[in-house]
């Protein structure tokens, strides 16, 4: 069954290559809620899974979905669970579960209007500072943005790596656009993916200190049932994994998820630059409104324009050193976003003397090229 | 005798974990764990194939004591996550303690479809009748009428009897006991372990610092007498009167039914689909 992944190019939308994705990566477990417009990647793991020895279950809402998903990751299988905005909401509880114990996994989270059941079938970005700060407490969070079917399939296996090699929950942010958008993709041979598993402990079990500080911050993560017997609590916790309220420890345990992140900016954070090397303007986005971004600097540019743009992959930890260059660049910068302005906080928080516009749109309509070709003459 | 179970209990218990454990002196959270740890010495489970889980409360200290893999999870969920990793690794023996709040308020939900399910897990679920940790609150198994911190003039809800509601839900094996009837309660446990297919052990515990203390119930040994004289097993409460049965409760096995696990089931869809 493995070689179903071939090299061959084939016609899937995004939800479909968030799903092949999952499976190069190595995931072998799902558990998840239905919910529009995230179904097809439940739908189709439960169709896959099963027949490469893996395990699809859909459980009774998405509080118990991320609890399994976590629950699977410890004894070692990697997880995912994929939702959209009211779902995302019930998962925040456990989230954080996965942030403080450090448990590997992946949530998709398909964006759609809200608050609330919001509008079901629309898309939008609203919920970029959820993703970051939607669990309680302070926590650092790795969150990617896909902007097309391309992207949801190298994006979910980038998800996994970093996951694994940082033993931190990855947030994929997709939306309605581009989960349902039906694109060719070349899906690379299996062996051309590089995978990467998370750092098991080399020393004898009696040796073992499940979360001892290390130069990278991430301590070795034994699987349950490998004769590692250890805690893991949701707790603030000592390196031996026991409750502790000692000011010392706390202190030390909380800045080591901070450091451990840091420490991988270099590969964590990810974008793209295009036409930026004269650009005197430029486009800050992220999801599918980059890549009417694109089209518009590619019709700035036939007009004269000197446009570029950067598309933001990795939203958290937010890419400051790629967002300051462009505007130490560029005499102003657009950020159009499916919201009432939520990253664009972040893009300003930057550079506060810089120019910063922004372009939003809440009505449940995808931003157009034309729309932001429009912001650029004006820029 | 003391040499042998002191020896069993050593065997089990976490020498790393700073003792002594959190609980008050004389709660019933500790004859649980004795008899939790007796239970699987008679089944000589061995340490690594052993998972606990809980949720949070006082009930959900437990598996920091203990020498096996050891899971705190949050309020309510224990079950989601035990599902996870019994899914992800069915040879392990999945275990997960819960308070009532635990089990049923907040985790209700996930307790009714883990019942209906019928994944290989075992819920032992320590009913003092109040939220224990949280200092006294009522919960879905407090009496009606009785005193809880948000019910000071009288609960006016009635409560549910977790051990139907888990027989309702379809739960292959489900037992009553009480932290009184300590021998009978090695028992239940080593079956429900020991059954494949959903089981629950509903034991019924004294919190008599935040139960017994409001409602004029006495100390632990007091708690422990009544206790006594309110479990009766099926036989006999099958010929008293409601009027007689009053506050009392069955206690002993009180399902125990063979049919397919979902593991046994998955594995059948999993070799249709590798037929495709
Ligand atoms: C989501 C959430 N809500 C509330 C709490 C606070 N809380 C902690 S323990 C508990 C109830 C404990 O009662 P029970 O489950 O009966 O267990 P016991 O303490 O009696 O053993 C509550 C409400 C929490 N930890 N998480
Ligand atoms: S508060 Fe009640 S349940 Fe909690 S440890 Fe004390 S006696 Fe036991």
């Amino acid at each position: 069954m493995e070689n179903e992944l071939t090299h061959e190019k084939r016609v899937l939308q995004g939800n479909e290559a968030i799903v092949e994705g999952a499976l190069a990566a190595g995931c072998r477990f799902y558990a998840g809620y239905p919910i529009t417009p995230a179904s097809e990647i439940a739908e189709l793991m439960s169709i896959k899974l099963p027949a490469i020895g893996g395990t699809f279950i859909q459980m009774e809402d998405e509080i118990a979905s991320m609890g399994a998903i976590i629950g699977a990751s410890l004894a070692g299988v990697k997880s995912l669970t994929a939702t959209s905005g009211p779902g995302f909401s019930l998962m925040q509880e456990n989230l954080g579960f996965a942030c403080i114990a450090e448990v590997p996994c992946v949530l998709v989270n398909v964006m759609r209007g809200g608050p609330s059941t919001g509008l079901p079938t629309s898309p939008a970005q609203g919920d970029v500072m959820q993703a970051r700060w939607g669990t309680h407490g302070d926590h650092p969070i790795i969150v990617l943005a896909a902007s097309s079917v391309k992207d949801c399939f190298e994006i979910t296996v980038q998800a996994f790596n970093l996951s694994e090699k940082y033993r931190i929950p990855v947030i994929v942010l997709s939306d309605e656009v581009v989960a349902h958008t039906r694109e060719t993709i070349v899906l690379p041979k299996l062996e051309k993916i590089e995978v990467v598993e998370r750092i098991r402990p080399s020393v004898p079990p009696e040796w073992y200190i499940p979360y001892e500080d290390n130069s990278r911050g991430v301590p070795a993560m034994a699987n349950m049932g490998s004769g590692y017997r250890h805690h893991v609590t949701g707790l603030v916790h000592d390196p031996k994994g026991f409750p502790t309220q000692r000011p010392d420890e706390v202190d030390a345990f909380i800045r080591r998820q901070y450091r451990k992140i840091t420490n991988g900016f270099y590969e964590i954070q990810m974008s793209k630059t295009l036409m930026m090397e004269d650009a005197e303007i430029a486009v800050i986005a992220y999801g599918s409104v980059s890549r009417s971004a694109l089209h518009a600097i590619k019709s700035a540019r036939s007009n004269g324009i000197k446009a570029g743009l950067l598309q933001l992959i990795t939203l958290f930890p937010f890419h400051k050193k790629a967002v300051d260059a462009v505007l130490r660049q560029c005499r102003s910068v657009l950020v159009p976003e499916m919201n009432m302005g939520q990253l664009v906080r972040e893009v300003k928080r930057v550079n506060l003397s810089s120019k910063v516009f922004k372009y939003n749109r809440v009505d449940g309509q995808f931003i157009t090229p034309d729309e932001i070709y429009d912001q650029l003459l004006r820029m | 005798m003391t040499e042998k179970i002191s020896r069993v209990r050593h065997e089990y218990l976490r020498h790393d974990k700073k003792f002594p454990h959190v609980w008050c002196p004389g709660c019933g959270n500790g004859i649980v764990l004795g008899s939790l740890i007796r239970a699987i010495d008679k089944l000589s489970l061995e340490k690594d194939e052993l998972v606990l889980a809980s949720g949070i409360g006082c009930a959900g200290r437990m598996p920091a004591y203990v020498d096996f893999n050891t899971l705190h999870t949050t309020h309510g969920r224990a079950l989601t996550f035990a599902t996870g990793i019994k899914l992800a690794k069915p040879e392990l023996t999945v275990l997960c303690v819960m308070g009532d709040g635990d089990a049923t308020a907040i985790g209700g939900n996930h307790f009714i479809h883990a019942a209906r399910r019928n994944l290989n897990l075992t819920a032992i679920i320590i009913n003092n009748q109040i939220y224990g940790m949280t200092g006294g609150q009522y919960s879905p198994t407090t009496p009606y009428g009785a005193n809880a911190s948000t019910a000071v003039y009288g609960h006016i809800e009635h409560a549910f009897s977790i051990a139907e509601l888990a027989i309702t839900a379809g739960a292959a094996f489900v037992a009553r006991g009480t932290v009184y009837h300590v021998r009978m309660l090695d028992t239940l446990l080593a079956k429900g372990i020991a059954k494949r297919g959903f089981s629950v052990i509903e034991i019924m515990s004294n919190c008599h610092t935040q139960y017994g203390r409001r409602n004029n119930m006495g100390d632990p040994v007091t708690m422990m007498q009544w206790f006594k004289d309110h479990g009766v097993s099926e036989q006999k409460a099958k010929k008293m009167s409601d009027e007689e049965m009053g506050e009392k409760f069955t206690i002993g096995v009180l399902a125990d039914k063979d049919m397919p696990n979902y593991m046994e089931e998955y594995r059948r869809i999993q070799e249709q689909a590798q037929l495709k």
